[in-house]
């Protein structure tokens, strides 16, 4: 051949060669090159190469927290988008968004994509989060990844707050004002103690949220900053040691019987153990003892590529059909330019804080701050303080199990209706006792109210089952049930001046 | 020959710590803690130190008709003057919850926001806030004042005109 021919045989192969070059060790045909393919790539290596049969299970995971990440690409790939013609100054910011939305070609269909994925993402957030917790995922050897769950959860609340005042329309504006104020309210106690002088944390944490002493452009750069740069990459570390811790905790969590009830592997599935070589893991000193057991490796899983994966962006695609069919229907909201003189009537924060605002009308400091507290760090001892063992990887696994939940379900939903209907009927300390110090209100509210009824629910629970996972399913049912009447009053509730209305449709008019 | 001395060990067992390792556990603990350092001093800088907030003194004219209890908001300010025979004084009409801007009604004020109320004199009628309207800082006298919303007054401060 000559160099020639060589030459146009070299180039006419090109095309193959670089599909062949890509995927290094062949297609994913073969139970080796399938398994090459995961660990030889960047991006799914994450994954282990074969994934037991139970976690396959689509009512272990529900796909929610797959479907998490899949809303949270969704808002990332449309927020660069936005990006391009985002301005981050008060003068234009709001101009800018409503050329998005009116100019912009399919800028609006982008934006609605954003601003829905980015819901999409909370309610999955939470949903898988209460997954985590029905199935005892949290517990041993995972408790560590509850807490960087729980990171998750803080900052992709903290991702969508910031990107809620980038319109600077009212809507925005004065969320954002009491937003920053209950970062302020401490001074509510300190005030009461009057050490604000000497000792002001509320200040504090307002100034350097908005960088100056109201919300204006030094605080529309700060929230851009946050919200574009700092927190996804936050979220992205997180992400990165949430998936690896996964897989070095062995996986998902499973009943310890999983292989028996998950039946028997399809014939075409190849064994695991068989012919692997028995002395890799002694000489890395991972595993104590001589050899792995031959023939008993992890059998009852199947390859990772396709079986996993598939399911993976099964959901992807499932989640962004979802956005994309929402953002079709519904257009993202846009009110009219912020005008610091004349806030908003009512002015609603996002859903996902509607239930904190109601809390926080009876205190700033108890409902913003106190309470949110007390249920961030109850969340995060739940994994230390329940060490049981039985009923791990069952959903509502453990004593009392699904007729525990139902009756906490009952508990959570008619304690806090309860204290809000006398609230709402009655009014509260303020109102019969005009010159009643403050402190009395900050410690005793409705929100305390609940959170003390559930307290003593769920230690009750402990007790009746002597056991502390009862206690925590208690409380967390409660805790959902809680958020979720809070939430739904606050946001169809509540109208002008925060004055609880059957419907919009009696809202006085001016 | 042996490297070791002593029983023999596992490699799972934990190794003991020379004598010489301790400059380099010295070492490691003083560059941590001068990372931390760094990082503290690092945050400074968010903490805004000069406030870029724009003056917020202004003059007003009080229109010549203002009747006793009825409050006057100059367009676009968050303060609201009363004039009554003991004299004149303004009070911020910035929520003492949460900020939301109050409006004055025939009682006083009630706030949009968490529907907190107060009275003409600022103090807290109803609702989540846990302070009384301050009063601000005027100066000026028959129909032209200067009001300051940035410095406080004593509740009861009227100026004569
Ligand atoms: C941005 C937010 C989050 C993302 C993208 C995410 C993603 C994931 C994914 C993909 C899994 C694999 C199993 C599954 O799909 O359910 C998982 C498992 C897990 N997640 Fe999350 N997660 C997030 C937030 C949270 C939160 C808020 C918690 C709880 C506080 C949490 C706790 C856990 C635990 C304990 C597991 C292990 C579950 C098991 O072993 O069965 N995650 N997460
Ligand atoms: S801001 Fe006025 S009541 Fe909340």
């Amino acid at each position: 051949m000559t160099a020639m021919e060589q030459f146009v045989a070299n180039l006419r192969a090109a095309p193959s060669r670089i599909v062949e070059t890509a995927f290094r060790s062949g297609k994913p045909e073969t139970d080796r090159t399938r398994s090459t393919f995961v660990f030889g790539n960047v991006f799914l290596h994450l994954h282990s190469v074969r994934t037991h049969r139970w976690s396959l299970r689509w009512t272990t995971t529900m796909g929610l927290g797959i479907a998490s990440l899949a809303a949270f690409l969704i808002t990332l790939v449309t927020g660069v988008l936005l990006m391009f013609y985002y301005k981050p100054f008060t003068e234009v910011a709001y101009d800018s968004i409503k050329d998005i939305h009116f100019v912009v070609p399919t800028g609006r269909f982008i934006r609605n994509i954003h601003r829905w994925a980015a819901n999409v993402m909370v309610v999955c957030v939470i949903l898988h989060m209460a997954r985590a917790f029905y199935t005892g995922a949290y517990r041993k050897p995972r408790e560590f990844n509850w807490l960087i769950g729980m990171g998750l959860l803080v900052v992709t609340l903290g991702l969508s707050f910031t990107g809620y005042l980038l319109p600077w329309d009212q809507l925005a504006y004065w969320a954002i004002t009491i937003g920053a104020n209950i970062a302020q309210s401490p001074r509510e106690v300190t005030d009461a103690l009057n050490i604000t002088e000497y000792f002001d944390p509320g200040g504090f944490q307002r100034l350097l949220l908005l960088g100056s002493d109201m919300v204006g452009p030094e605080a529309l750069i700060r929230f851009y900053l946050l919200h574009v740069m700092i927190l996804p990459l936050v979220l992205g570390g997180l992400m990165a040691v949430h998936f690896w811790r996964i897989r070095k905790d062995g996986g998902l969590v499973k009943p310890a019987d999983a292989d028996q009830r998950a039946g028997t592997t399809e014939e075409t599935v190849y064994p695991v153990f068989t012919d692997a070589p028995n002395r890799t893991y002694h000489l890395a000193a991972i595993v104590k003892g001589r050899t792995s057991q031959v023939g008993r490796g992890p059998e009852n899983t199947v390859p990772s590529m396709p079986h996993l994966f598939y399911a993976e962006l099964g959901v992807l695609m499932l989640t962004t059909l979802v956005c994309v069919l929402l953002g079709l229907i519904s257009d993202a909201p846009l009110k009219e330019l912020a005008n610091p003189a004349v806030p908003e009537n009512p002015a609603k924060a996002p859903w996902y804080f509607l239930g904190l605002q109601e809390l926080v009308a009876f205190s700033a400091f108890m409902g913003g701050i106190g309470i949110p507290s007390i249920v961030l760090i109850g969340l995060g001892l739940i994994p230390y303080l329940d060490r049981e063992k039985a009923g791990t990887g069952e959903w509502f696994g453990g004593p009392g199990g699904w007729s525990l939940v139902k009756q906490a379900m009952i508990v959570g939903f008619l304690s806090s209706l309860a204290i809000e209907a006398f609230v709402i009927h009655y009014g509260w300390l303020r109102e019969w006792f005009p010159n009643i110090p403050q402190l009395f209100i900050t410690a005793l509210n409705p929100g305390t109210m609940i959170t003390a009824v559930y307290g003593a629910y769920s230690v009750w629970l402990v007790r009746k089952y002597a056991s502390a996972r009862a206690g925590a399913m208690g409380l967390f049912t409660c805790f959902l049930c809680g958020f979720l009447v809070l939430t739904v009053i606050g946001t169809y509730f509540r109208g002008p001046n925060w004055v609880f209305y059957w419907s919009p449709s009696e809202w006085p008019k001016h | 020959m042996t490297l070791q001395s002593g029983p023999q060990r596992s490699r799972l067992d934990p190794e003991p710590v020379p004598r010489r390792d301790l400059l380099g556990l010295g070492a490691l603990w003083a560059s941590a803690s001068a990372m931390l350092l760094a990082v503290v001093g690092m945050l400074r800088l968010p903490k805004a130190a000069v406030l870029a907030s724009p003056s917020k003194k202004f003059r007003v004219t009080l229109p010549e008709t203002l009747a006793v209890g009825e409050a006057f908001v100059p367009p676009g300010r968050a303060v609201a003057f009363y004039r009554d025979t003991e004299g004149v004084y303004a009070v911020s009409t910035i929520c003492t919850h949460l900020g939301c801007v109050v409006k004055p009604n025939a009682e006083g004020f009630e706030c949009p926001c968490h529907g907190s109320r107060f009275t003409h004199d600022g103090t807290v009628a109803k609702g989540p806030a846990p302070r009384p309207l301050p009063w601000l800082k005027i100066t000026g006298k028959e129909n032209q004042f200067v009001v300051d919303e940035g410095s406080t007054v004593p509740q009861g401060t009227k100026v004569n005109a």
